[in-house]
């Protein structure tokens, strides 16, 4: 199995002058390509910030993270964002659509800033809102779009340029029970069939269920981590991660 | 391609900001291109005045006539002299004149008046006189007759045709005294004219002065008007210290004074303006900021380079500037062409002033196309210049704290 990310040692202090929180606490985490991995844990216990670390939106005061080989902790700030456009993709909680634009056109925008040509775009494009089922809502603007069906668009972008894995904090938090079994139907089949590797945060206990990996935080502290046996989702061509 | 397509809708979403700040900038070009066109056009209409009814550009007399002048200080008409100063490229035209006060009188009145001597054709070359006949015929070469002010011609009570008498000082001493039908009436804007003037040909005012062959100035008209003062000095060097070579701004400096006053209070309006727009300018920046914090620290987030989101900024404030700037420059030019169709003729004592100098109390507007230009420059370039507040803004932007709620 291929190493995605490799954080070593990581830690995250929040205003270290006055008074200082100690949000990520020495972690260490290694994610393998494929896996589907849940981030648990209190209100409080450091997942926004460790997802934000390993996503590099933010830098570690300690510690390196290698994404596919790359220390994240060594780039520029320029440098970071280009790597994230190409490495990672972004499921935010709520308001992952730019609400001028059609669902379409939130999905192509990231491709167009890869440079990607006009043909390529299109085909993959119209791939991905089959995956999630939406191609009837293709020309939609967001605000016409269900909570739900906003955060498949947005799994739907995340995966456009093809990223090394997708993190996601809290992508069902604001969805009803019935979307967020969607959602996580979807990001289940994209992970078997596609080997896309997940990665997200979440408190709901049935989001907990559908992860194959389960690491619970604790004061900024990876205190449990758990393989999950599969219980809900049946299909075959299935391996067990790790 | 697609960041000017997302520039464009982003314009769009949310209209009324959109609108409000277009209207500031179409308002602002409306004002500052109407403001300016009035400017100018008062500052060429005295120009105008000045040169075109009386004085010409540049004038020639005998050293020290300015000071002081009386028909003891005339010159000798010279055909040297003339050639001298029609070598210099700039000058056009050249018209001698002889000018001097004079006792106007009809059977029941008498009025004084300031009779100038003129070569008819070489005049109306240089300052349009023929156009002003309103009744009656213009003045051939050596004519015996006169063209008088309308008003002159009312207040002696007299009309077309009629006779007239006048009296005066002539040269070196002698009595002037004449008699001379009416040949043409003339109207001008300005009331000093109209009230005083009376013009006889060169040879019928020489006689009548006793001043056989003498001048008090030429009269030069210029090609290009703005090299004024360079001209002048190739005239001065070519005739040399005998002669005084004098500009209309060396003529009549209170002109020059009067309008760089008018045109500094002219530019603090407009600063003030300026400042104005600017202001509600800042305040719709300043809403659009705030209200595309989180999407633009989610487009960061995604990996849209900083440098992407700031031409995406700047197309937008372009585009909005630059609709501001165009729908002004077309509503502002029917403004300015009535505004110069039909001046706007003003009264009290800043009338009195203007008719003080001769000059009629209008404020046409220049239709100067450069004017739009500048106007529309400066707006577009104080936008610009605002809309480096996104910039900044998203140079600073750090996504984690922009999308935090
Ligand atoms: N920008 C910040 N400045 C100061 N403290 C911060 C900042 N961001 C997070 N923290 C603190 O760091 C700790 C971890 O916060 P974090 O948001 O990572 O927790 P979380 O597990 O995501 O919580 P939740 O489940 O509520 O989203 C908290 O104590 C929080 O108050
Ligand atoms: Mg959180």
């Amino acid at each position: 199995m291929k190493t995605v990310i490799d954080a070593h040692n990581i830690s995250k202090t929040f205003n270290p002058e006055t008074i200082p929180v100690l949000a990520v606490d020495k972690v260490h985490l290694h994610l393998e390509r494929g896996e589907f991995t849940a981030l648990v844990g209190p209100s409080g216990s450091g997942k926004t910030t460790l997802l934000n670390l390993i996503g590099g939106l933010d830098k570690p005061d300690t510690g390196n993270i290698l994404i596919n080989g790359v220390d994240i902790t060594l780039l520029s700030a320029n440098a970071l964002i280009d790597f994230r456009l190409h490495n990672i993709g972004f499921v935010f909680q709520s308001f992952n659509l730019i609400p001028v634009l059609t669902a379409k056109e939130n999905v192509e925008l990231i491709m167009q800033l890869q440079h990607s040509k006009r043909a390529s775009i299109e085909k993959r494009v119209r791939a991905l809102f089959q995956e999630i089922g939406l191609e009837d809502k293709m020309q939609t603007r967001p605000a016409q779009l269900s909570g739900g069906q906003q955060q498949r668009v947005a799994v739907a972008r995340a995966l456009a340029p093809k990223p090394q894995f997708v993190l996601a904090d809290e992508p069902t938090a604001n969805l009803d029970s019935k979307s967020a079994a969607n959602l996580l139907d979807i990001m289940a089949k994209l992970n078997q069939e596609e080997n896309i590797t997940f990665i997200f945060s979440t408190h709901d206990a049935r989001v907990i269920e559908r992860a194959r990996r389960v690491i619970t935080l604790v004061d900024g502290q990876i205190h449990a981590d758990t393989a999950h046996v599969e219980t809900n989702v049946a299909h075959e061509g299935f391996s067990t991660n790790k | 391609m697609w960041l000017m397509k997302l520039a464009w809708k982003n314009m769009w979403r949310n209209r009324n900001r959109t609108a409000i700040t277009i209207a500031a900038i179409f308002f602002a070009v409306i004002l500052s291109v109407v403001t300016s066109s009035l400017q100018d056009g008062v500052f060429d209409n005295l120009i105008k005045n000045v040169v075109s009814f009386y004085s010409g550009y540049v004038q020639v007399h005998k050293q020290g006539y300015w000071d002081e002048r009386i028909l003891d200080n005339t010159f000798a008409q010279s055909g040297a002299v003339e050639r001298k100063i029609l070598q210099q490229k700039n000058i056009s035209d050249i018209a001698p004149r002889l000018e001097s006060f004079a006792l106007a009188s009809s059977e029941e009145t008498t009025k004084g008046c300031m009779v100038t001597g003129i070569s008819p054709e070489e005049e109306n070359r240089i300052t349009d006189l023929q156009r002003r006949v309103v009744a009656g015929e213009y003045l051939t070469a050596d004519d015996r007759s006169v063209l008088v002010g309308q008003g002159l011609a009312s207040r002696l009570g007299l009309q077309l045709h009629d006779t007239l008498v006048l009296i005066g000082q002539g040269y070196h001493g002698a009595t002037a005294a004449g008699k001379y039908p009416i040949k043409g009436i003339l109207k001008f804007g300005s009331p000093d004219l109209n009230d005083q003037s009376l013009f006889l040909s060169l040879p019928a005012a020489q006689e009548f002065y006793s001043a056989e062959s003498m001048l008090t100035s030429y009269v030069l008209a210029l090609r290009n008007p703005a090299s004024l003062v360079g001209t002048a000095d190739g005239v001065r060097a070519a005739i040399g210290n005998t002669y005084e070579t004098m500009t209309w701004e060396e003529m009549m400096p209170e002109i020059i004074q009067h309008i760089r006053t008018d045109k500094g209070s002219m530019y603090i309006i407009q600063g003030i303006l300026y400042m104005l727009i600017c202001f509600g300018i800042i305040g719709t920046l300043l809403m659009m900021m705030v209200e595309r914090k989180y999407e633009m620290g989610m487009l960061v987030a995604l990996g849209m380079k900083k440098i992407k989101l700031m031409q995406l900024l700047l197309m937008e404030s372009v585009l909005t500037v630059i609709s501001g700037c165009v729908f002004g420059i077309m509503a502002s030019v029917p403004i300015v062409y009535y505004l110069y169709k039909y001046p706007i003729r003003f009264t009290g004592e800043m009338a009195k002033v203007y008719e003080e100098f001769g000059f009629e109390p209008i404020f046409p507007a220049s239709r100067d196309v450069n004017i739009f230009l500048t106007q529309g420059a400066i707006v577009l370039v104080l936008g610009l210049l605002l809309s480096l507040y996104p910039m900044i803004k998203v140079v600073q932007l750090d996504p984690i704290k922009a999308m935090k709620k």
